[in-house]
């Protein structure tokens, strides 16, 4: 199936002796000049790549308060080195935390700091060369800014934020990635990720209002564009048509429906993800997040609602109000934005939804913190909301429920392997292998409690499990949205009695 | 007074400074430097009494450390807090009238000194038998140990086996605070754990020791959850929304 060796699953899960130069070869696309001057970066390697470089670190430390204080922080303890989902994948010690870091901490120890300008051997002090480059590149693309790493380090040293400044420093000399930088150009000529125009999204619409009547006798409306509606939904493109995330966009028309509130989808704004926070670009995720503000302003919106998406909820929940703020013209009683967890959870305590748990009795059921969630973000008024609202809602919509092992859920999951820019064909091999613990995770609770799906709330995840599930023996329809769930669960007001429906309803 | 006396009087004074300016310098570096974004690693605290809990719980038990690893926290933790107790007791060093409870401290502070060292060396094992942090371990990583390690046990060399004439030592110390140099007894023991003191001192600011100021000022322990409710924009932020 692959011209790599997927991974095992280890009998004890032990960490792997590492060997080095394992995944040195994987590194992904570079981007055209077509892709890089659009967001304001070089279209090739500059000549005097170096200097600008340095130049881009020295300013970057300046801006960062993160950036300055982890590089110098680090005391190579080593608490980070096994908790790494591509470490533990690929076992090699670059993918270590805090051997990614020291890619860059050595440059910057040897250009701006007194012991690494006079004593490098020492401390380990480098040059930048054209291999250091490619070992930056190659690394720091193999780092999904899942943030474990930042939990379990004593100083709280995110290699997120090492990968952000690299990527972005390697952007500035004009070596950026194609994937990532393809991708914010179509935001910013089309309106989301998948380059679907207005047209698209509104055939498409239609025919989920169709399906739905016709599975429910009930007529859910799907608005795009749609001036004085009080919800602006934002989520991700990939809910339009990709299975299984279109069941979750499916479900949150449901519970708009059956809440009696009005809402909306807007071509302008058509896209929660923000990958200006991959490339570690403040500017670019700014000027992704203000399509948000202008498409509530332009719809006259009371609320702000994003579906589900992992890292896109980390900049809505952490960054849109910094970014696009203030959004004093939005309803004051909601928080700006919400997430449709929060949206939905909040009508399960109200008993406003008629969830039928027993229509999800074909499935057991487990659940996949997603990483931007989980270490990133908050739902609802007390921290860990983002753990519990989730299940919460499982639990409301589904019978079967099990969680997987303590140490691979919560603040302690491991990402997907597809997050951070990396969800590109050209990884791969990485993917697969970064998917490892996650995986063994699953087989765990697949054999001890006959678990027969993974519920996500980030299109990343779902699109990364879809696709390397079957290198572990799972099939690729095992990875479900939660909004999936609600929507198989919930009998909307004078719906169709369920004998009429029941034998399309199999998995 | 004496060559050695000149010399380590003026060792002192230059160590002294470096690192408070040093140290000093980073510190101030830290603090202006924004952290545009809110980016604490959720659960975070929604309060900043919250945050001073947190990070309390980090900076006295080292509660990620904790999660993490059992080995490193425990080698780490002992460490630390023997290296604390230690530092306490020589507060008498540099008081003419002792305080109380660092008189009370003295046994303690002085059996600490064999928890700092079984820390160190614990943590040096690792540092040469696990493939991971010898992986990523610099020549500076061993040294730092080698040098902690040389503090402990020259100082332990007086406390326990050869004595130094103690009274002389405080005078020197009280002398320099004062600006008035006064002689420094010449026994090797001393001689050499000032040495490596005076040098600690000066790497301190250059060197991974900047872990000490470094975590309170840790965007990803100290920042307040509240995005949604305030609003956070750094001053070259805020220039782009011109
Ligand atoms: C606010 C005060 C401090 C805190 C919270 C703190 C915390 C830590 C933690 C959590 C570690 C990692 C675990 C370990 O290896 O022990 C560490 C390592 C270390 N600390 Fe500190 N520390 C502080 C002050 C100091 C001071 C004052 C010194 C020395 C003068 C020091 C010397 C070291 C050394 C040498 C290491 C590395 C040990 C190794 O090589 O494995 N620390 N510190
Ligand atoms: S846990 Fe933190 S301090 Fe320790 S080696 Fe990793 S990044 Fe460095
Ligand atoms: S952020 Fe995640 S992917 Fe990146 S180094 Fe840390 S644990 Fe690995």
């Amino acid at each position: 199936m692959a011209d790599f060796d997927v991974p095992k699953f280890r009998e004890i899960p032990i960490i792997p002796k590492l060997q080095e130069g394992t995944m040195e070869h994987s590194k992904p696309y570079v981007a055209k000049a077509d892709f890089q001057q659009p967001l304001g970066y070089p279209g090739e390697l500059l000549d005097n790549w170096k200097e600008v470089a340095i130049d881009k670190m020295g300013e970057l430390l300046g801006k960062y308060r993160s950036f300055q204080v982890f590089l110098d922080a680090c005391v190579k303890c080593g608490a980070c080195t096994d908790k790494c989902h591509y470490y533990l994948g690929t076992t090699d010690p670059k993918n270590m935390p805090v051997g990614r870091q020291d890619l860059l901490r050595k440059v910057y120890r040897r250009y701006f700091t007194f012991a690494g300008k006079y004593f490098p051997k020492l401390v380990g002090a480098q040059d930048l060369t054209e291999e250091v480059l490619d070992d930056w590149y190659s690394y720091f693309h193999q780092c999904s800014q899942c943030r474990r790493c930042s939990v379990f380090c004593p100083y709280g040293i995110d290699t997120a934020e090492i990968s952000m400044a690299a990527r972005e420093i390697m952007d500035a000399v004009g070596k950026g990635q194609k994937y990532c930088n393809e991708i914010i150009g179509k935001v910013f000529k089309v309106g989301n990720n998948l380059g679907l125009p207005q047209p698209a999204l509104e055939d498409t619409l239609e025919g989920i209002e169709e399906d739905v009547e016709e599975e429910t006798g009930v007529k859910v409306r799907y608005p795009l564009d749609e001036k004085g509606a009080e919800v602006l939904l934002v989520t991700p493109s990939a809910d339009f048509f990709a299975e299984p995330h279109v069941d979750g966009l499916i479900g949150y028309g449901k519970v708009f429906h059956e809440a009696g509130i009005s809402w909306t989808l807007s071509s302008h704004a058509s896209e929660a993800a923000n990958f200006g926070m991959f490339i570690g670009s403040y500017e670019n995720m700014k000027r992704v997040s203000m399509r948000i503000r202008e498409a509530a302003l332009d719809l006259g919106v009371k609320r702000i609602i994003f579906g589900e998406c992992g890292h896109a909820w980390r900049v809505a929940y952490s960054f849109l109000n910094t970014l696009a703020g203030p959004f004093d013209f939005l309803d004051p009683n909601y928080p700006v934005p919400q997430h449709i967890c929060e949206f939905t959870h909040d009508l399960i305590k109200q008993g406003k939804l008629n969830l039928d748990k027993s229509r999800n009795d074909d499935m057991t059921l487990t659940y996949h913190d997603s990483c931007n969630v989980a270490r990133a973000s908050r739902m609802g008024d007390t921290p860990g909301g983002q753990f519990t609202i989730p299940r919460d809602i499982i639990k409301a919509s589904c019978n079967n429920f099990y969680d997987m092992s303590a140490d691979t859920v919560y603040d302690s999951t491991y990402c997907c392997g597809g997050g951070g820019g990396l969800l590109t064909d050209d990884l791969m091999e990485l993917r697969v292998k970064g998917a490892l613990p996650r995986m063994e995770a699953l087989k765990k609770v697949v054999d001890e409690h006959g678990v027969t799906h993974m519920a996500a709330i980030c299109a990343i995840c779902k699109s990364q499990f879809a696709k390397v599930m079957p290198y572990y023996g799972f099939t690729l329809d095992q990875i479900v949205s939660v909004h999936q769930l609600v929507s198989n669960a919930l009998i909307l007001t004078g719906q169709k009695s369920d004998d009429d429906e029941d034998e399309g309803d199999e998995d | 007074m004496s060559f050695v006396s000149i010399a380590y009087t003026a060792l002192f004074y230059a160590a002294a400074i470096v690192f408070l300016v040093g140290v000093g310098a980073r510190i101030y570096r830290y603090a202006k430097t924004p952290a545009p974004l809110k980016i604490p690693t959720t659960p975070a605290p929604t309060t900043t009494g919250g945050v001073v809990l947190r990070m309390f719980r980090e900076v006295v038990f080292f509660q990620s450390l904790f999660r993490s690893n059992k080995w490193i926290w425990i080698f780490g933790w002992i460490f630390h807090f023997s290296l604390l107790l230690v530092l306490l007791r020589h507060i008498r060093y540099f008081q003419d009238q002792v305080w109380l409870w660092v008189t009370l401290i003295q046994p303690f502070g002085k059996y600490a000194a064999f928890g700092m060292i079984i820390g160190l060396l614990g943590l040096w094992a690792r540092r040469i038998l696990v493939d991971r942090v010898r992986y990523i371990s610099a020549p500076s990583d061993h040294l730092m140990l080698a040098l902690l390690i040389g503090i402990g046990l020259s100082g332990m060399m007086m406390t326990f086996v050869s004595h130094t004439d103690i009274v002389s030592v405080k005078a020197f110390f009280l002398g320099m605070m004062r600006f008035s140099p006064q002689e420094l007894p010449t026994d090797p023991a001393l001689l050499i754990h000032l040495f490596l003191v005076a040098l600690l001192l000066i790497v301190f600011p250059i060197s991974k020791l900047l872990h000490a100021p470094g975590v309170f000022f840790s965007p990803t322990r100290n920042q307040v959850d509240n995005p949604r409710e305030k609003r956070h924009l750094a001053p070259w932020a805020a220039e782009l929304e011109k």
